[in-house]
Parts: C-alpha cells; sequence; structure tokens
C-alpha cells in the first residue's frame, strides 16, 4: 500500500472529508476485523483512512442516564472505565480475542464491521442503545436494532462513519456470555446479553450469532415482562417461578434461527441459548433481589 | 548468508540450561525463514488446485506473464527433470500434469518483483478445470467400484500381524469399541518459507525451513535436472515443524524460478496457504476387540485400523505400520491380530504428525482397557498394571522387547501424582470455569472426571532402515580462549536440540564456550529431526566426536610430556591446541528388520513410554470443558535437561489436548473449509492445564547417556487421557475425537460404524507402489 492511499485524518471532520470523497476506502482502527479480511482476501487495500489519529472517537462521556462510546474506544478502555455504568457490554468486552485485540480493537468496529457474531451488538439491544452515524454534510442517530441489515451489511451509508454508541446507563443487573470452543479467543458460537430495567419494568435480551443479524427476544421479553407484573415481582423481590424463567429460555432460544456451521451446528445454538437465557435471567434476577441500589 | 552462528554459555549434561536461541526467540531478533531477504529477490505465489479431483483442460498463462512485475510462470512442462517427489515414493508432480488429486494441489508458480504482484498474476491464470468423481471417503476408497485416486488403486499400505492363536482359547471377557479420530493440523506458529539463489556453477543455494534437509536435496535434485552436489541447501529459522516440515513444500517451486530468473527467489505461505502446504495427521476409522481372563490379564486383541493418506502417499506407508505394531497398546498380550490400512482418497495428503499413527490406536486401546475394566470391575489403573509390557516382554510383531520398558514404573508414578484439590464454585474467577472467558457459568452444570492413559512410541526409524546422524566437534583458540564448534546437518526446529548439543559438548570436553555452526548439506546427513530421535542420533554423535577429540588431545598430551626439550609442569588445554582438533563422527543405533509375511519381526529399535492422567471439569448442559490437571510420568531414560523435558511433556501434551477438545481440519468435498486460525482452534493459555511432571529415569542401553527421545509419548497419551475423563464426568461412549460440545451435552450420539471394512489383497506387507515401481523414489526411507 503506498502512502498516498494510506490516509491518516487527525479531526473527525477531516475524516468525514476525506470519507466523502473515497467512497470506496476502507475505514479502520484498530484493524482487528480489517486486517483478517484482507488477509483471506474479501476486502481489497485500494485506500485505507485510518481513524486511529482522530480525538474525538476516542472519547468516552456520560450525558445524563446515557453514556456517549466514542467509536474509537477499545474494548481495554471500556474494561477499565465502563464497568459500573455498563456492566453487559464491559462483559462482552472481556470476551473479545485477547488482551493486545482487546488493546486495538474498537466499538466503532465492532458496529462497522456488523459481522451476526460482534460481541458487542447483543449488550447494547439488551441496552436499548443508538448508533450515531455522521457524513460531511449531516449526521443522525439509529435505534441499534435498526442499524444491522444482514450479515456484515448495516445502514452504514458509504459517506457515513460511526461516530459513538449512545448506550444507557444500566438501572438494573445485566449480563452478558459467550460460547466458544474454545475458553478464550474464539468467536462466538452463540451469545445472550439480558439486561434489567426495573425503571421501565422491562427485561431485555440480545442474542448473538444465531440469526443473520443480532436481535432482540420480544416475545421472551414480553414473557417475562407479562410474568413480573402479574406476581408484582418488580416490588416484592419474590424469587422467580422456574416455569416462567424456562418457558422465557424457550422463547430466547426460538427466537433465533441459527445455521449450521464450521463453528457449530443450529441444533447446538438453539440448545446453548436455552441454558444461557435461564441461567442469565437468574443471575440477573437474584442480584436485582441482592442489591438494594436496583428498584423499580 | 555466511555461517550464522548461535553462541551462548550453557550448563552440561542435566543442568536446566536455557535455550540458546531463547533470547532472540522472545525478543524478535531471531531469524526465520520468513525473514530471509535479498537485494533484487523475486516473490514467488502459487496457483492451487481449488477443486480435489479433476482434470486439466488448460492452463492459460498469457495474461499471467503480461501482468505488471512477472518474471516468469512456470507449468508442469517448465520442470527440467522428474516432475515427482515424495517421502516414501515419488509419486507427487511439482507442478500437477494432467490430473489434479487434491484441493490445494500446486499447478503453477509465478515469481515476480512483489508479492502483490507475484498474487495478481496468479489470479489471472485461467485454469480450466473438468471435474472428475472423486473418493472423499476412507471406506468409500475400499469400495471395488470407487474412482481410483492412482492407477494402482487405492489401497497404499497394507499391514497383517498376525501373533499368537487367532482364536484366542482362554478369554472369559470380550468388549469390543469403534473409534473415530479427526484430522490435526500441526499449526506451527512459522509458516512454510524459504529463499532459492542461484549459484555462478549453475547450481542454487536453497535456505529453508525443514526436518531434514539432505531428504529435501535428494528429492529438489531430479526434479532440477541437477547433481545433489549442485543443490546446497542452508537450515533458515523454523518456526516450529511437528511433522509439518518433513515434506516438500516451496522448496522445488523456489529453487526452478530461481534457476530459471537467475534471481534469488523467496516463497513465505500465509496460513491459509499453509494449510495445503503440509500434510496433516491422517484421519483414523478403528475397530478393536479385546478378550480377557477375569482376573485382567488380557488373552487376545483384534483391531482392524483403516487411515485415510490423502491423494499421495508422504509418509503414510510408514505411520500405518506404527499404527499397526502399536494397536495392542503397551501391554502383553499373547494373541494379536491386525488388519491396518491406508488408503489414497482425494483428500489432502496425511503423513508426519507428531505420534506418528501411535495417537490414533492409543485412543482406542485405551478406551477399550477402560471397558475391560468396568467389565470386570477392576480399577482401570490395576488393569493397565497386571498386562504391563516390560523388557523381556514378548511384543505383538513376535520379538522380545530388547530395551528399557518402564511401563509398570510410569503408570505407577503417574497415579501416584496427587489430584488437584476440589475447587469450590464460589468465589472463583469466572475464567476458572469451563467455558472460560466467555462467562457461561457461575458453577451451574458442572462435573468433574477423571481419565487414565498409558501409551508408548518408537524412538528413531524403524522397519530396516539404516538409520545414521553425523558431526563434527572442533575444538580451537580463539582470542586465547577455548572454544568449540559443533557442526551438524541436524535441524533445530524449536525443540532445543542445540542447546542439548551445547551441553554434551560441554561435559565431554570440560569447555565454557561452545558454538554451533549453521546446518547446511556441506557435512553428511544427520537424518531427520523427528520419529523423537535426534536427541539420542545427533546426540550420540557428537558425543562420539568429543570422545575423538578427547583421543587426539592425549595424544598431543603424551607427545608434549615425551619432548624432553620442553620446560616443566603439565600441559595446559591451551598448550595442546597449538592447531585446531576436528573430528567426524557418525551415530548408529542397532538394526531393525522388515515384517515378515506375518507381520513378526524385530521392527523398532527402541520406545519410549508415557502414562497421564486427565483431570477436567465439563458443563454438562452447554459441553464446555475445563482440563484442570493433567499428571504426566515420562520414561525419559535420563532427563538431560529438566527445562527442556517440561517443555517437550507440556507442549505435547497441550497438542494431544487439542485433538481431544477441539483441533479438526473439516473438509467438504476434499476443500478445507477451516484453514485459518479463527476457525481452526488450538489451545490457548486458558485450555492448558498446569502439568504435574514426574520423570522416570531407567537407562536406555540404545540411547547416549541411557537418555531416550520424549517428544512424541505425551503426545500420544494425552487425548486419551482427556477423553477418558470427559467419559468419567458425563457417563457418555465419546468415541471420536476431537469430542464436540453436542456429543457432550447429548444432542449428537456416538460416531457409529456401518461394519468393519473387509481386508483389501495385497501382494504383501510393502506398500503396494513398491510392488509397481523399480525404486526411483526414496523408498529406503520407509
Amino acid at each position: 500500500m503506498s502512502p498516498e492511499s494510506f490516509l491518516r485524518p487527525t479531526s473527525f471532520a477531516e475524516a468525514l472529508e476525506m470519507r466523502a470523497a473515497r467512497p470506496g476506502a476502507i475505514a479502520a482502527a484498530g484493524c482487528t476485523d480489517v486486517l483478517v479480511e484482507l488477509n483471506f482476501g474479501r476486502l481489497h487495500a485500494g485506500e485505507l483512512i485510518d481513524l486511529t489519529r482522530v480525538p474525538e472517537l476516542g472519547a468516552l462521556g456520560v450525558e445524563g442516564g446515557t453514556v456517549r462510546v466514542g467509536a474509537g474506544v477499545t474494548y481495554d478502555s471500556l474494561i477499565r472505565t465502563a464497568g459500573r455504568e455498563l456492566p453487559a457490554l464491559v462483559a462482552a468486552a472481556r470476551t473479545v480475542g485477547s488482551p493486545l485485540i482487546r488493546n486495538r480493537g474498537t466499538i466503532g468496529g465492532n458496529l462497522g464491521s456488523a459481522s451476526p457474531a460482534g460481541d458487542c451488538h447483543p449488550p447494547l439491544i439488551a441496552c436499548g442503545a443508538e448508533v450515531e452515524l455522521a457524513s460531511a454534510t449531516s449526521s443522525r442517530t439509529v435505534p441499534i436494532e435498526d442499524f444491522f441489515c444482514g450479515p456484515k451489511r448495516s445502514v452504514l451509508g458509504p459517506d457515513e462513519l460511526v461516530a459513538a454508541a449512545w448506550v444507557p446507563r444500566a438501572d438494573g443487573p445485566q449480563a452478558f456470555a459467550k460460547v466458544g470452543t474454545r475458553n478464550a479467543m474464539v468467536i462466538a458460537v452463540c451469545s445472550l446479553a439480558v439486561a434489567l430495567h426495573p425503571s421501565s419494568r422491562r427485561v431485555r435480551t440480545g442474542i448473538g450469532s444465531a440469526a443473520p443479524v443480532p436481535l432482540a427476544a420480544r416475545a421472551a421479553e414480553a414473557h417475562i415482562a407479562g410474568h413480573l407484573e402479574e406476581t408484582r415481582a418488580w416490588e416484592t423481590k419474590a424469587p422467580l417461578q422456574p416455569a416462567a424463567v424456562e418457558h422465557f429460555a424457550e422463547l430466547v432460544s426460538a427466537a433465533a434461527s441459527p445455521i449450521d456451521d464450521v463453528r457449530g451446528r443450529a441444533e447446538y445454538r438453539r440448545h446453548a441459548l436455552r441454558v444461557l437465557a435461564r441461567r442469565m435471567l437468574t443471575w440477573c434476577w437474584e442480584e436485582y433481589r441482592r442489591e438494594p441500589r436496583w428498584a423499580a | 548468508m555466511s555461517a550464522i552462528t548461535l553462541e551462548r554459555r550453557v550448563g552440561g549434561i542435566g543442568d536446566p540450561a536455557e535455550r540458546l536461541d531463547g533470547v532472540e526467540k522472545v525478543t524478535g531478533a531471531f531469524e526465520y525463514a520468513s525473514d530471509l531477504c535479498r537485494d533484487g529477490m523475486l516473490f514467488g505465489a502459487t496457483l492451487r488446485s481449488p477443486i480435489a479431483s479433476a482434470r486439466i483442460r488448460r492452463v492459460d498463462i498469457a495474461d499471467a506473464l503480461a501482468s505488471p512485475g512477472v518474471e516468469a510462470v512456470l507449468l508442469a512442462a517448465d520442470v527440467p527433470g522428474k516432475n515427482r517427489f515424495g517421502l516414501n515414493f515419488d509419486d507427487q508432480p511439482v507442478l500437477a500434469e494432467g490430473l489434479v488429486r487434491y484441493a490445494g494441489e500446486p499447478v503453477a508458480v509465478v515469481a515476480a518483483t512483489s508479492l502483490a504482484d507475484a498474487r495478481a498474476a496468479v489470479g489471472r491464470i485461467v485454469l480450466d478445470l473438468e471435474e472428475l468423481p472423486g473418493v472423499y471417503d476412507m471406506e468409500q476408497a475400499l469400495e471395488e467400484n470407487a474412482p481410483k485416486v492412482h492407477e494402482l488403486g487405492n489401497v497404499l499400505r497394507h499391514v497383517h500381524i498376525d501373533h499368537g492363536d487367532a482364536g484366542a482359547a482362554g478369554a472369559e471377557v470380550w468388549v469390543e469399541g469403534y473409534y473415530e479420530t479427526a484430522m490435526q493440523d500441526q499449526a506451527p506458529l512459522g509458516p512454510e518459507a524459504g529463499l532459492a539463489v542461484p549459484g555462478g556453477d549453475g547450481g542454487v543455494d536453497l535456505y529453508v525451513t525443514t526436518q531434514w534437509l539432505h531428504v529435501d536435496r535428494e528429492q529438489i535434485a531430479p526434479c532440477l535436472g541437477l547433481p545433489e552436489d549442485k543443490v546446497r541447501l542452508h537450515l533458515a529459522g523454523v518456526g516450529g515443524a511437528f511433522g509439518a516440515r518433513e515434506d516438500i513444500h516451496s522448496q522445488i517451486h523456489a529453487c526452478l524460478l530461481a534457476l530459471r530468473t537467475s534471481k534469488p527467489v523467496k516463497f513465505s505461505y500465509g496460513r491459509e496457504e499453509s494449510f495445503s502446504g503440509h500434510v496433516h495427521r491422517h484421519p483414523s476409522r478403528i475397530w478393536m476387540r479385546h478378550g480377557a481372563r477375569r482376573d485382567g490379564k488380557l488373552v487376545a486383541v483384534s483391531a482392524r485400523l483403516l487411515f485415510d493418506g490423502g491423494a499421495y502417499a508422504s509418509s503414510s506407508p510408514a505411520v500405518v505400520a506404527n499404527a499397526a505394531t502399536f494397536a495392542a497398546g503397551p501391554y502383553e498380550v499373547p494373541n494379536v491380530q491386525v488388519e491396518a490400512t491406508v488408503v489414497f482418497t482425494n483428500n489432502p495428503p496425511c503423513g508426519a504428525m507428531r505420534g506418528f499413527g501411535a495417537p490414533q490406536v492409543c485412543f482406542a486401546h485405551e478406551a477399550q482397557m477402560d471397558k475391560l475394566a468396568r467389565s470386570l470391575d477392576i480399577d482401570p489403573v490395576e488393569l493397565r498394571l497386571r498386562n504391563a509390557l516390560a523388557t523381556g516382554s514378548v511384543l505383538p510383531t513376535g520379538r522380545p522387547l530388547a530395551g528399557s520398558a518402564p511401563v509398570r514404573e510410569v503408570i505407577e508414578r503417574c497415579a501416584a501424582i496427587p489430584l488437584p484439590e476440589p475447587e469450590p464454585a464460589a468465589g472463583r474467577s469466572l475464567l476458572h470455569y469451563p467455558g472460560g472467558a466467555g462467562g457461561t457459568t457461575r458453577g451451574e452444570g458442572l462435573r468433574r472426571g477423571v481419565g487414565f492413559a498409558v501409551g508408548y512410541k518408537n524412538v528413531a526409524f524403524s522397519e530396516g532402515f539404516d538409520d545414521s546422524s553425523t558431526a563434527r566437534v572442533t575444538l580451537r583458540l580463539v582470542r586465547g580462549e577455548v572454544e568449540a564448534e559443533v557442526y551438524t546437518a541436524a535441524v533445530e526446529m524449536g525443540q532445543g536440540l542445540y542447546t542439548l548439543l551445547a551441553q554434551i559438548v560441554r561435559s565431554e570436553l570440560g569447555v565454557e564456550r561452545v558454538v554451533l555452526r549453521r546446518a547446511d548439506t556441506m557435512i553428511a546427513s544427520a537424518g531427520s529431526s523427528s520419529a523423537s530421535r535426534q536427541s539420542t542420533m545427533a546426540g550420540g554423535a557428537v558425543r562420539l566426536a568429543c570422545c575423538r577429540v578427547r583421543e587426539e588431545l592425549s595424544r598431543r598430551a603424551s607427545a608434549l610430556a615425551a619432548d624432553k626439550s620442553r620446560p616443566g609442569g603439565p600441559a595446559e588445554l591451551e598448550d595442546l591446541l597449538y592447531e585446531p582438533v576436528e573430528a567426524e563422527a557418525v551415530h548408529r543405533h542397532r538394526r531393525t528388520e522388515r515384517f515378515d509375511e506375518h507381520g513378526q519381526g524385530d521392527v523398532h529399535a527402541y520406545f519410549c513410554f508415557a502414562a497421564e492422567r486427565a483431570v477436567v471439569e465439563v458443563d454438562e448442559e452447554l459441553g464446555l470443558v475445563r482440563v484442570l490437571q493433567v499428571a504426566a510420568a515420562v520414561d525419559a531414560g535420563r532427563v538431560m535437561n529438566p527445562l527442556g523435558f517440561a517443555g517437550q511433556v507440556e507442549g505435547g501434551t497441550a497438542q494431544g489436548l487439542g485433538l481431544a477438545l477441539m483441533e479438526e481440519v473439516r473438509l467438504a468435498r476434499g476443500v478445507i473449509s477451516n484453514p485459518s486460525f479463527t476457525d481452526y482452534l488450538i489451545p490457548t493459555i486458558l485450555d492448558m492445564p498446569p502439568v504435574a511432571l514426574q520423570a522416570v529415569e531407567e537407562p536406555e542401553p540404545e540411547g547416549p547417556y541411557g537418555l531416550k527421545g520424549i517428544a512424541e509419548s505425551p503426545t500420544v497419551v494425552a487425548t486419551a487421557a482427556v477423553v477418558a475423563a470427559l467419559r468419567d464426568a458425563t457417563g457418555r461412549e465419546l468415541n471420536r475425537a476431537p469430542v464436540s460440545p453436542d456429543e457432550l451435552v447429548g444432542l449428537l450420539g456416538p460416531a457409529r460404524s456401518a461394519g468393519v471394512p473387509a481386508v483389501p489383497e495385497v501382494p504383501g506387507q510393502e506398500a503396494v507402489p513398491s510392488y509397481h515401481t523399480t525404486g526411483s523414489g526414496q523408498q529406503h526411507l520407509m
């Protein structure tokens, strides 16, 4: 790659100008996805816009009840700074690759790649996040579930860059878990995020690597919300009834539309999601019962 | 590239000497083959067949030749010599001619001024293939109407062992089993690479990553149409091998292009190409039947082994012979019947990998021993002790075991290693549950299991091969300091051989400073760095050379003492080195024999035994696994370097654990579907437990200092031990390695066989091609 085709903007405005002028260029931050795609020959390095010198992208700040996570915030930086505000997202960041990859990879890159197996996506869905997209002339925010259109496809326009993720601060217990056939450095066979939202009396979910796009298990969420209302459990913090948890798990599993591939079989993915949903709802609910700071 | 030397002061024999090359490798200063560079060099790239079985209709290279930076594009017709090479038989084309037999087979090579240009030109070659019916299943290969991968048929070798009485009277209990193991990749971190430099004499110098310089040259020279002395090989930095560097990769391609363009040409494969650039561990299907008396004594073992050799012979004939001889395990069995076949298919070629046929059968015979222990209600460790081989035991090949065989000791020492303390689920780091960093359990679904396995592996080459290793030691004064130089063609590939050789020299000659000259073919062969052989073979040669240096020194000392004109006082070493002392020596192990028609014969020189016990924790709902501990007792003969010993046992165990839990090269119609470290998973530090290690030191009469090569036996037993522990934890059959989460949770049942395949008709015990060709290959390597 020649120096002329390796572009290094030093401000977000400059990056957006470059993006507008070169719709075919690859925008990259940590390069942990891009280099893999280049090695496999699935991407071709014509021009590359290196976003690592854009200071605005690295910012992480709290604005009211929401955390604005700049697209250039690395997994490592998330883990070090956001554990209390964004527990599910931080748990997901911990499962990414190795320390070296977590030191380079960014949340913006994860969104930009839009892989069905992206580790950040399920917690962003369970938290009800929005994605801020910018071009040289405008910016917009898109609800996370509207961001993905298919495997490795998103609504990101050819003149746009991911600017940030807007993630509501945790108002209740959250969890993220990822199944892989080895104990670290593995792409998800399937993953799940569960977040309790006592303030809105909702339980939200995000499923990864078990459908063409990451998605929420809406029927499962509705079922458990109804159960919690009926039993007044938000107020009483009573234990969950096993049958209700089991039905929630069934509905999470049913929400997925997994495939057989080299990483796992569809049947196993559905099975594992059922097990994870049961365990994770229980973890979150037990934390809700135990922690005085969580209340409806 | 002048002679590169490594130098570091190390301890003597038995010391925990640090690696000569350790600091360079850790700091990134070490030059691996992929780092090779020459002014004006060209970059090579290879066009490989995308499908597994096809007729080549047409290859159009016009666009590629006109492509920017391209200096040469070569096809089969451009090979000046013989267009065939191979370790056991020369059956593999340098560039495909008429047919392709596996996906990934090289069809054309390009040299260009940059790697990107070379790859772009490869993309512009028009390859017109007509797909032919292929053989993608090893049992299908045996069917009468199966397509023939080679004209001589699909049976590459069949070994028949008939020992004792096939009727096996006296057995009171029988157990049967069917087992499968997957194709495993050696996954060396350094992919294939080399640099060919045309010489002024019409010859070529090749700097290359390999396990055996001389056997590479033996295969390269005839293809180039050059005499061997015009082909000079030099060892480049090898980033791991594990068997994957025994076969030719880019050596011939690089030399062809260098000679054609008169410029240096470098090849350096990426990871994806590397999966096509070397052979793999044979997938296997194994049927076994064990008969025993009520007291646990084995009476009979019968085994039917089927190995998928892929498209070309490589070292498959030797692998299947090993598997046949070890099929009954390290046990005394009076009646053994083995039928072992390796077949050609249109899958990628299989050949050498750490364990060389032994891990597959160990997986099966150890599962059988556990089944037997359950049927007899005898403790599995006790059952193994009751049947353990010992020196003098008659092997299934009909000859008494000649060397050291502390089988009882490795079993007892391994079993005596304390089990890990129970770990309460509460308060643990999330990383220390099955599923590790994924955080999938906080204590739910955990089941513990313990598994035990014993196995063995031959050390050095077998079946009558004249196995030798040459080394030269020079003692000289350098700026007043005594320095010993070791010169051998033996390959250091990360196993620590050079450190061991330096330890031997320090102990034998008492010198501080030992220098290792870079290996090349200007000295006689040292044989391969494989088959656990180089510590004994190269080590033995260095020891002998040191003895000869000492003899010359004492001659010089006597001469000095007899010289009355010399002033008094005993001569110092420095006084004796008025000119360097140089000595060369060859080490050989005892001669072995070929199989007779009943599979009997003294086929192996000696053995290394190992026992391992694995403790696992399984999440029984998700089928995820954490191995808590591997306890290992390894028959070392003598530990030359405790650090090197631990490194080999831990590394070998990790490779066996990988096959138990995750490692599998997946194929779809012969095409590898996971050729990357993203999808071909090898164990990480979170998957690998601490290894509690015991060395059993019973001197081996064949080994210098009583030592044995120990690099393979931990791999042989680790897969069996880990899967046994998983069976113990889950109560499931688990007859296939690697075990999938689906099997651990019961979504998939055990692998099922359609029945024991018929025994093929073959002319005899030798590999089938040897009955068809006239010795043009490297058959003496078998």
